[in-house]
């Protein structure tokens, strides 16, 4: 059986002058969380918003396979993908405070994503989207679901996106940074939620996100992204014990670990800046940064497998 | 919400008191009133007859309050030239008025929302450029020019049209149309403007992310934020509209309330005109305060909490 989403050699670029994916390899399989890190600007987003076919006009796509199910997505009409999207594949985003429709209510929002979707009638699309509402822990659904995203914490309707997100029961949820605009203790319980949903109902989750913390709690799989390329894969316990690459290493030394770290000692850090990438870029796009660069990594780099489920790409040998 | 409508309320209130302040202050600054009814070939004698027949012999404030206090209760007076009761006079014009504003407004949404709409989605190409580019010329057209055109066109040489008068709804397509044009920029506009701002917003990448169809999108998620402020200009158009008909009920002969108060002030007539003005500052008014609650509708966060 082919995997949940396998996405191979993804590019994708802005008015083909920024290259913003450059051959990005992630694979979901069923029932997995697999996680995308990278600091801002890595193409992780653009990576999600173009496997839902949600890039901004002007930005273009292609891949050597894009597949949800086994089904090829590239060649899908804009109505084909659109009866995956909030059905069968469905994504949340990092901004809770604006990504609901202010005008409508919270149940509306979320019946008529169910209504579109599967045959049902509005009386049966408002119990289960009362029921769902209890499932992110929202009390009191029936008086939610009559309100308005204003009269909502960011906390509350991050939970409303999450359970409309699973209104029509999808496979794949995408969520790209669901806690970065929360309060921390916020951002503790909706983790604990979506990594609940995930194991109970067997989602396959894509989860983007720049936070190792949420990486080590929740990933099954790690892919990390610079630059618009997956530079490392593993799995995520391999992953933090055996970096391979020296951005994973660098990102891994920034985190503090208690106990590790001294007092007064300097948290480690990356030097320099991503930098812009335009086509006809050759080799390593780390190299500027790295400790280990050497003439060889302005040339094609090589992919180098450390076990049989971890991949990096370095001249380094494994 | 309740608070809300209280407040709009005091507000509407302050504002006729004010126009009627100053419908009253202008006619009386137009010169004296008595020597101007009584006609040229007046004696002194037959003006100081006016002057104590009208009561304009009394102290100002005497009867400006006299005039409010009529007002208040909806007696307008009475016309000196048509010698029947001004509210009678103003019932009588108003329903035609009305009639070639709506008119006008219905044919300016008809034409703008479709117009913004297609120009938003279509940002940036040629057929954006030109819509934005009739939104121009229409605002630069000046409506008596472009009513002339359209009655010599559609009206003499096509024969589609008549071209004055008020005998069937046929006679107000074309005033309509012209009264039309001066709303269609402004609405082009700001529906484009609107809806391009809306459809960049994150709940429209939502409504995408769940697979929503592209009509679902565009007129239930975007347009209905877009909206917002059309409905307010509207509102105001719609004023301006009542108010403003006087070149074009002139043009196409239409015997409304802008013909009317066009013919009393020739006729130094002034209880018409200041009621007149009473009267349209007064729909004005109330149609801004439909505007508020009609956004109130489509915005529940100015529903209060």
């Amino acid at each position: 059986m082919s995997a949940l989403l396998e996405v191979d050699q993804l590019e994708v670029n802005f008015g083909g002058r920024v290259s913003a994916v450059r051959g990005a390899s992630v694979t979901v399989e069923r029932g997995e969380t697999h996680c995308l890190v990278g600091e801002s600007g890595c193409g992780k987003s653009v990576t999600a918003l173009a496997v839902m076919n949600l890039l901004a006009r002007g930005a273009r796509r292609s891949a050597k396979r894009l597949a949800f199910e086994g089904q090829d997505l590239t060649g899908l009409s804009d109505s084909g993908m659109a009866h995956l999207r909030g059905n069968a594949m469905a994504m949340i985003f990092q901004e809770p405070m604006t990504s609901l429709n202010p005008a409508y209510t919270v149940g509306s929002q979320m019946t008529e994503v169910l209504r579109r979707h599967k045959k049902t009638t509005q009386r049966a699309a408002t119990d289960r989207a009362a029921d769902l509402l209890a499932r992110v822990g929202i009390t009191a659904p029936g008086l939610r679901l009559g309100q308005f995203p204003h009269q909502l914490s960011g906390g509350l309707r991050q939970r409303v996106m999450i359970a409309m997100a699973l209104m029509c029961d999808p496979k794949l949820l995408i969520a790209d940074e669901p806690t970065t605009a929360l309060d921390v203790t916020v951002q503790a319980q909706i983790l604990r939620l979506l990594a609940g949903l995930q194991r109970d109902l067997g989602l396959g989750m894509l989860l983007i996100t720049h936070d190792l913390g949420i990486v080590a709690r929740v990933a099954h799989r790690v892919s990390v992204m610079y630059a618009g390329e997956v530079v490392e894969s593993a799995p995520t316990a391999e992953l933090f014990a055996n970096p391979k690459h020296p951005y994973t290493r660098g990102l891994l030394r920034c985190v503090p670990v208690p106990g590790k770290i001294k007092r007064d000692e300097p948290l480690g850090s990356i030097p320099g800046t991503v930098p812009r990438i335009g086509p006809g870029f050759e080799g390593c796009a780390f190299r500027d940064r790295c400790d280990f660069a050497d003439v060889t990594c302005a040339h094609a780099i090589p992919r180098h497998a450390a076990s049989v489920a971890h991949d990096f790409l370095c001249r380094l040998p494994a | 919400m309740l608070q809300f409508l209280v407040r709009r309320l005091i507000v509407a209130i302050l504002v006729a008191a004010t126009v009627m302040t100053l419908a009253f202050i202008l006619t009386r600054l137009s010169g004296d009133l008595a020597i101007s009814i009584a006609g040229p070939n007046a004696t002194q004698a037959d003006v100081e007859a006016v002057r104590k027949a009208y009561g304009l012999d009394r102290p100002l404030t005497v009867q400006f309050f006299d005039w409010v206090g009529r007002a208040a209760t909806g007696d307008l007076g009475e016309s000196y030239f048509f010698k029947t009761k001004v509210s009678t006079l103003i019932g009588e014009r108003m329903p035609i008025t009305i009639t070639l504003g709506l008119t006008g407004l219905v044919i300016a949404l008809l034409v703008s929302l479709p117009l913004g709409i297609l120009a938003a989605v279509r940002e940036n190409t040629a057929l954006d450029r030109v819509v934005q580019m009739v939104a121009l010329v229409g605002q630069a057209m000046p409506s008596f020019w472009l009513g002339l055109i359209l009655m010599i066109t559609l009206g003499l040489q096509l024969g589609w049209l008549p071209i004055s008068g008020t005998g069937s709804w046929q006679h107000f397509v074309m005033p309509g149309i012209v009264l039309a044009f001066s709303a269609i920029p402004a609405l082009t506009r700001l529906t484009r403007a609107g809806m391009i701002q809306a459809m960049g917003s994150d709940y429209i990448r939502t409504a995408r992310a769940k697979g929503l169809s592209r009509a679902s999108i565009l007129l239930k998620h975007a347009l209905r934020n877009a909206a917002i402020p059309v409905v307010a200009i509207a509102a105001v158009q719609l004023g301006f509209m009542l108010g403003g008909s006087i070149v074009i009920e002139q043009v196409f002969a239409l015997h409304g309330v802008g013909f009317l108060a066009w013919e009393s002030i020739g006729k130094n007539d002034f209880p018409v005109v200041q009621s007149v003005v009473l009267v349209l500052a007064v729909i004005y008014v109330a149609l801004t305060m439909l505007a508020d609650l009609m956004n109130a509708v489509l915005d529940p966060r100015l529903r209060g909490p």
